[in-house]
């Protein structure tokens, strides 16, 4: 389409087949060697670091360690303060090493594989990484194909190959490629082969190529059609042919191979408003530190020169008489503390956090991906975490927004219904219920199938009324109507038939007959392959497609139809259409499509007036009992008009520029006064564990709202099938035309339901936002009183029942696209469904913006479709269902799964698990560093504000790499808190992550509260324990050491809800490991603090001040949770208590629990 | 990226473990009633005897003090207590007499305290050479003992030991009587093992030290090794707090009750410039160590406090209990409209 631009010589590519010098002279166009790597050996420390440092907190590290380096602040000795960083770069440089030495390693795997390439006119076998582009490549059966290549011949005469498209799209089934008629009886060794392909600049739409070639002053025009894409593999052809127009990098596949946009945790963002408060700490700290050393110097200003533990001269004759040593005058001074205590300090900020969520979020991934309850084993897919960055959302989503087809539904589709000529036939073996319809009432049971032993891998239940009106051989409208009905089933569409030998069970019917030869259907839609497998069961065969003509076994009787034409279907027309020219010369125009898109092309003789009536009224049926429907028809072509449309035709699809847009005409042309054939409705099974699903996620206060492309009444009848509508609800229908109508509905659903005033829920919104300040909490339980339930529940009372919304895409071009909006947010909060049927994809993404930007709820949108991409990203989180329809959606995921019934356990199980497990990570990082700083801090204040630390620097800097780290991460990662069972059968625990219970302000500040009392524990013990005694800096320092490291991991362990093995080693472990470092460092006789801890260890005052630290620390905090627990217990300690109870007395109090919640 | 062909398609179901279901045996404690009561009886049970214990071995600790540094400053220098420690001429001997309140059993530890004295400063603390201490081949190792490094800023006469620490070593001398008879002290064995043995060299020497223009404390003998300087080892290790005590010598015979001891006291070490105070102690020694009223307090009222909530869990669970697990508590069911 944009190819007028790509018409500027600039943005063509020339190609010259088989004349890699000449293409490669003017412009050097990149080889096939492919790096995905980022590093090589010599570049690796300078890029790895760079990249590294794009990290702020690593900025963090760096500029404390370099403050730390002048002078006057050294406060740790030099390599010391190096450690955390040196150890933070180091780790990240060995795991970005290994990943690329991996990338390495498959690059040049890929890159050392060998092609046959036309090289001096013979096939020779050469290495991939040096294909040039120009060349021309053979290719055979099952071998991957090493670039993009325009197909020029393939074993197959009329010029097909069957490709594989798995590693690019997902997709498995075989796609069919063209090579141009021109070339593919051309003989290519010899060297006789010349021409020029001009096509367009490299770029990574996959599902697009326009280009021409230019043979023996002959154009040709090429296509999606003729190309053939690296990663791809050759199947069912023997060998095909192409030459290459784009290598290496510039391959479609390799372009498209980029990572998703990374997005922010809720939880993350809450955490560093909590940061911010981390900061004003620790300026405050550094402020009384620096003010306290001012006053300090000030008071003893005359004393400094000869204080003996001050000097700050040299009081020598020699050669400095008098000279300051690291004296800056009081205002340096005052600054310099200030800046040393920030040093010390520095763990206030608890950087190593985000490097401890990354690994916890790693370990938590791991486990949702290693889950067997997510394993599809219908598409064997395995549950993936394509985003690291927000597991803990999952936790908090309040609204989902779903896609139907193929997230709800299986996107497998059945054949269930058909109208021919005003009659209603209906397919499944199902026990039917309204039989008005059909001629006569008799059961219907599986017909034989007429057929010579060909048979489909699904079998499908014919309609016995039907299949004898087939077979009635007489002549009639009606028989002709069946007839042409069939065929446009068998004609209208691009699947490719696959013979297979595989003997396939089939239903007793088929296998009667003796020759067997199974028909497998490919095809780009599963619509279509319904359609194609239903005409087979019909005895209308379709066996054979080449690109020039198609073969179709009418009941024994096999009719080649050439195919002039092919209108592929597009979004703008709704339709497809083929122009077939049988063995007597007529010529046929059929066309299927949608019913809005059909209905008005149609002749307009009053028969089919009557007829069309009739079939609309069976597609009414057919949608609202959730069948998606296709309107066929057909008509005949002739004299001029066939001429006129294939000169058309033929400058068309031979056009450079503009080529859809031509073809769009052209199709307009034949797509007129078309005679109705039928109609047929197709079932789009629901996927298993739909409608439980929706239950459960309903009970957990979580709103789904599905948004389709379908039709409102197919929409409808699926919302009810899978229990999202039910029948007590009242439906608003806004289905507009205009602007004005819609604000009518609108406003008028709101008078009438009672829904609030907009204006005042934004204003009080936008008042709460402004009062939010620090109170999330506040915040969360204003929220609460406006939460749906309770809307819900008071309307109820006065209406009789919740209330759905149900609103088409054309409305909501009105709505979103005018100031409507808040109206439309207003209604649909206080909905408790919302359906939104025939949007665009973009629209999706609008709906997905109206929520998201209005509320501070969590959003996920699950989709399994290119048209649910948009919204997918668009969300909080988002999903891909690996489904039918390609690889887009699960590419621009987070997580991607196979079932839409893995949601429940994604979100009630592990969205609740990982948001828990967050949450207290957070709050005890934040609170394991601030005791930290705090007991530091207090002794700060005892040793003239002089930045002493009475640790050993060492001590200081492992505290939080190696003494408390491992614990948290164990802990993040493996804690439960309640069992996968209770929570999927009780999904209102998962109301905890909306009321934000696993991290919140309040938390926050009660946190640092029990902090600050004990960090004073920490230091007042010691302090007063050792009052006017001997005890020295380093035994104290010592003392402090072992004592906050065994504080924070008994803290710890008193909120570990489930001890495993690995619970225990790390816990204890750690402080086994502080231990063993004070001993080492103890041990090192150029310490000053050499052999502290083997004195300090035979004083029994020792052992007590550490028992009384811990037991005085923790009591407050220990009270409190149990009054906490005994009075006012939380609904997940309820839950909790009654699990663990349940399992040790197993009936007794349990039955109860268990009654009330179901 | 990793388009290798897969002509066979592995099933990725996952493989079974009670790990990667996260199924791993495990105890799930609950914080029952039971298990709060229990714990602060438990506490209870173990703090109260062990305040008692440590209470009964703190008051079997006998300590003198006495504040000397204001006392042994003669009425002529009231308030100019520097310029008396500073001259050369003035007459810093000064006698004290003590009382022994109770039975002091051998041995007897002698203590000097100063306060205010800020040993914990970083100036101060990070002023030394552990490396010069333990190895005469590091005697030149003084760069972190500015301003005390060298002798007259020459780099080729180093001062060992370096540094603040060394330099303002404790200089006061006792001499203790009973009667007329002089009281031995033992002054061998009060530093650590560890640093006689390996932290000060056995062959490093005192060299340069306090040469300077400024006297800081008191002088070392340079025919001994720094090891055996015992007053140097004890003094360099730093005090935590700025109100310290460390150990002079130890009297290896006991004192009767309502004994008058003199103490003859050399007061040379200077802390009239900064407002310091100075006392000597002698104390016996229990279990605990010495004199300390902390633990045995701090473990009873602990204890009581933890016997007190203990009372009140058990008395608010017979009024007001929660059957555990009672699903009629849930957030939900309590307000059965919907909250």
């Amino acid at each position: 389409m944009q190819l007028d631009n790509n018409l500027v010589p600039d943005n063509v590519r020339l190609i010259y087949i088989d004349d890699p010098q000449r293409t490669n002279e003017e412009y050097e166009f990149t080889g096939n060697e492919i790096t995905t790597s980022k590093y090589t050996v010599i570049n690796f420390l300078p890029k790895n670091l760079f990249i590294q440092f794009h990290r702020v907190a690593y900025i963090y590290f760096l500029v404390i360690a370099a403050l730390n380096q002048l002078p006057p602040l050294a406060v740790f000795g030099r390599t010391v303060s190096l450690f955390p960083l040196l150890f933070v770069l180091t780790v990240t440089a060995i795991k970005d090493g290994y990943e690329d030495w991996r990338r390495h390693r498959s690059d040049r795997n890929e890159n050392n594989k060998e092609s046959l390439v036309l090289q001096s006119s013979k096939f020779q076998s050469k290495r991939w990484k040096d294909i040039r582009v120009g060349e021309v490549v053979k290719i055979r059966v099952d071998e991957t194909i090493p670039c993009d290549m325009v197909l020029l011949a393939t074993s197959d005469p009329s010029g097909v190959a069957y490709i594989q498209t798995m590693n690019l799209d997902g997709e498995s089934n075989l796609k069919t490629r063209y090579a141009r008629q021109e070339t593919s009886l051309m003989s290519f060794e010899g060297g006789l082969t010349s021409g020029v392909i001009r096509c367009e600049q490299p770029n990574r739409n996959i599902y697009e190529f326009t280009a021409n070639m230019e043979l023996n002053a002959h154009k040709v025009s090429l296509s999606q059609s003729n190309i053939i894409l690296r990663g791809c593999q050759v199947k069912n052809t023997e060998w095909v042919v192409g030459v290459v127009v784009y290598a290496g990098q510039e391959t479609k596949a390799m372009l498209n191979s980029a990572v998703s946009p990374s997005k922010r945790s809720r939880l993350e963002q809450a955490m560093n408003k909590e940061t911010i408060w981390l900061s004003v700490f620790l300026f405050v700290l550094c402020l009384v530190v620096a003010i306290g050393m001012c006053l300090w110097l000030m008071r003893h200003q005359m004393q400094i020169d000869t204080l003996p533990y001050y000097r700050k001269s040299y009081l020598i004759k020699g050669k400095f008489p008098g000279k300051p040593y690291k004296y800056y005058g009081i205002p340096m001074e005052t600054f310099f503390a200030f800046l040393s205590s920030v040093i010390v300090f520095q763990i206030m900020i608890p950087i190593s956090l985000y490097i401890t969520m990354e690994l916890v979020r790693l370990g938590q991934s791991y486990f949702m991906i290693e889950d067997k309850h997510m394993y599809d084993s219908s598409t064997n897919s395995r549950f993936q975490c394509r985003s690291l960055n927000i597991n803990e959302d999952l936790g908090q989503i309040r609204y989902v927004f779903s896609d139907k087809t193929g997230t709800l539904t299986e996107n497998k589709m059945e054949f269930r219904r058909a109208t021919v000529f005003g009659k209603h036939y209906r397919n499944s073996s199902m026990v039917d219920g309204s039989t008005k319809d059909t001629e006569t009432a008799e059961p219907t049971k599986p017909a034989p199938l007429p057929t010579k032993g060909r048979k489909l891998k699904s079998d499908i239940t014919v309609d016995p009324h039907l299949m004898r009106l087939l077979h009635k051989g007489l002549d009639g409208s009606e028989k002709i109507s069946a007839h042409e009905f069939f065929l446009t089933l068998a004609a209208c569409n691009t699947v490719i038939p696959i013979p297979s030998q595989s003997t396939h069970q089939g239903s007793m019917g088929t296998e009667i007959h003796e020759d067997l030869e199974a028909i497998d259907y490919q095809g780009e839609s599963p619509d279509e392959e319904a359609l194609v497998a239903a005409a087979c069961a019909y005895g209308y065969i379709l066996f054979e497609r080449t690109s020039g003509h198609i073969a179709v076994d009418v009941n024994g009787e096999k009719l080649r139809l050439d195919v002039l034409g092919l209108h592929e279907f597009d979004s703008v027309r709704k339709r497809m259409s083929v122009v077939i020219r049988f063995p007597n010369n007529d010529v046929k125009v059929l066309v299927k499509g949608a019913d809005t898109s059909m209905l008005s092309i149609l002749s307009e003789d009053p028969e089919n007036d009557d007829l069309s009536l009739v079939t609309q009224r069976h597609l009414n049926e057919y949608s609202s009992e959730g069948l998606r429907t296709l309107v066929l028809a057909a008509r005949d072509l002739k004299g001029e008009e066939l001429e006129e449309w294939q000169s058309m035709y033929e400058d068309a699809s031979t056009s450079l520029a503009d080529r859809s847009s031509k073809l769009r005409q052209t199709a307009s042309l034949v797509e007129s006064n078309l005679r109705l054939l039928g109609a047929t409705g197709i079932e789009d099974k629901l996927q298993e564990g739909v409608p439980e699903t929706i239950e459960s996620l309903r009970q957990a206060g979580i709103k789904v709202w599905v948004l389709t492309g379908d039709k409102q009444e197919t929409a409808i009848s699926i919302a009810l099938s899978c229990k999202l509508l039910t029948a007590d609800m009242h439906q608003i229908i806004v289905n507009g035309t205009s602007e004005s109508e819609c604000k009518m509905l609108l406003s008028e659903a709101k008078a009438k339901y009672g829904v609030k005033c907009g204006g005042f829920r934004t204003q009080s919104f936008k008042l709460k936002k402004g009062a939010e300040s620090d109170f999330v909490e506040v915040l969360a339980e204003s929220k609460l009183t406006n939460l749906p339930p309770e809307d819900d529940g008071n309307r109820e009372l006065t209406m009789g029942g919740p209330l759905a919304l149900i609103i088409d895409g054309n409305s909501l071009v009105y709505i979103l696209e005018r100031d409507l909006e808040s109206e439309l947010f207003d209604l649909a909060t206080s909905c408790r469904v919302v359906l939104c049927c025939r949007v665009a994809p973009l629209q999706k993404a609008g709906i997905v913006d109206l929520i998201k930007s209005r509320t501070d709820d969590m959003t996920l949108a699950i989709g399994d479709g290119a048209n649910d991409v948009s919204m997918i990203q668009m969300a909080d989180v988002g999903v891909g269902l690996c489904g039918q329809e390609g690889r887009q959606a699960v590419m621009a995921s987070d997580f991607a799964m196979g079932q839409f019934r893995f949601l429940k356990r994604l979100l009630l199980v592990h969205g609740h698990w990982n948001y828990q497990r967050m949450g207290y990570l957070v709050l005890y990082n934040f609170y394991r560093n601030a005791v930290f700083v705090f007991m530091l801090f207090w002794y700060i204040l005892c040793a003239a504000f002089s930045t002493t630390s009475a640790l050993t620097d060492w001590s200081s800097v492992f505290y939080s790499v190696i003494y408390t780290s491992v614990p948290t991460i164990v802990v993040g990662i493996m804690d439960k808190d309640l069992s996968h069972k209770t929570l999927l059968q009780y999904p209102k625990l998962y109301e905890a992550g909306h009321r934000q219970e696993g991290y919140n302000s309040y938390l926050f500040w009660i946190m640092m509260a029990d902090t600050i009392w004990q960090s004073l524990v920490l230091f007042c013990v010691p302090r007063f324990a050792f009052k006017e005694s001997t005890i020295d800096i380093w035994s104290m320092g010592s003392l402090w050491t072992v004592a906050v490291v065994i504080l924070v991991n008994i803290h710890l362990a008193m909120d570990i809800q489930r001890w495993v093995l690995y619970t225990h080693i790390s816990i204890w472990g750690s402080v086994a490991m502080t231990y063993a470092c004070v001993v080492v460092l103890d041990s090192i006789p150029v310490f000053p603090n050499y052999g502290t801890i083997y004195e300090l260890a035979k004083q029994p005052t020792y052992w007590f001040s550490i028992l009384l630290i811990i037991v005085v620390a923790l009591l407050p905090r220990f009270t409190i949770k149990a009054m906490h627990r005994i009075f006012r217990p939380s609904d997940i300690q309820i839950a909790r208590e009654a699990e663990i109870l349940r399992k040790r007395r197993f009936f007794y109090g349990s039955r109860v629990f268990w009654r009330s919640t179901s | 990226m990793d388009a290798l062909p897969r002509p066979k398609l592995k099933s990725k179901k996952p493989k079974y473990s009670r790990f990667t279901q996260q199924e791993l045996p495990a105890w799930k404690p609950i914080l029952t009633p039971g298990w709060v009561i229990a714990s602060f009886v438990a506490v209870a049970i173990l703090f109260i005897p062990a305040g008692l214990l440590c209470l009964s071995a703190s008051e079997r600790v006998v300590e003198i003090i006495d504040r000397y540094d204001d006392e042994c400053l003669p009425d002529s220098y009231s308030n100019k207590g520097d310029s008396f420690i500073q001259s050369k001429d003035t007459n810093k001997t000064c006698v004290r007499t003590m009382k022994v309140p109770k039975k002091m059993t051998a041995p007897v530890f002698i203590y000097y305290q100063l306060d205010n004295f800020y040993q914990n400063h970083r100036r101060y603390v990070k002023s030394r050479s552990d490396k010069q201490l333990r190895d005469p081949g590091f005697a030149d190792e003084t760069r972190d003992c500015k301003p005390e490094d060298n002798l007259h800023g020459d780099e080729n006469e180093p001062i060992i030991p370096c540094g603040l620490v060394a330099w303002s070593l404790f200089n006061d001398t006792y001499i203790l009587s009973k009667g007329n008879k002089v009281l031995d002290i033992n002054k061998k064995d009060i530093a650590w093992k560890s640093d006689t043995e390996i932290k000060f060299g056995s062959d490093v020497y005192p060299k340069n030290f306090q040469k300077g223009e400024l006297i800081g404390g008191g002088e070392l003998d340079e025919t001994k090794p720094l090891s055996e300087q015992e007053d140097l080892i004890v003094w360099m290790r730093t005090a935590a707090l700025p109100n310290f005590r460390k150990l002079y010598g130890k009297i290896n015979s006991d004192l009767e009750a309502n004994e008058t001891i003199t103490i003859v006291i050399q007061n040379n070490y200077n802390t009239y410039e900064f407002g310091g105070e100075k006392r000597i102690v002698l104390s016996t020694m229990s279990w605990i160590g010495g004199k300390n009223d902390f633990f045995g307090i701090a473990f009873l009222t602990i204890g009581g406090i933890c016997l007190f909530m203990a009372i009140n869990f058990i008395l608010l669970y017979v009024c007001k209990p929660r059957p555990l697990g009672d699903p009629s508590y849930l957030s939900w069911n309590r307000n059965p409209s919907g909250q």
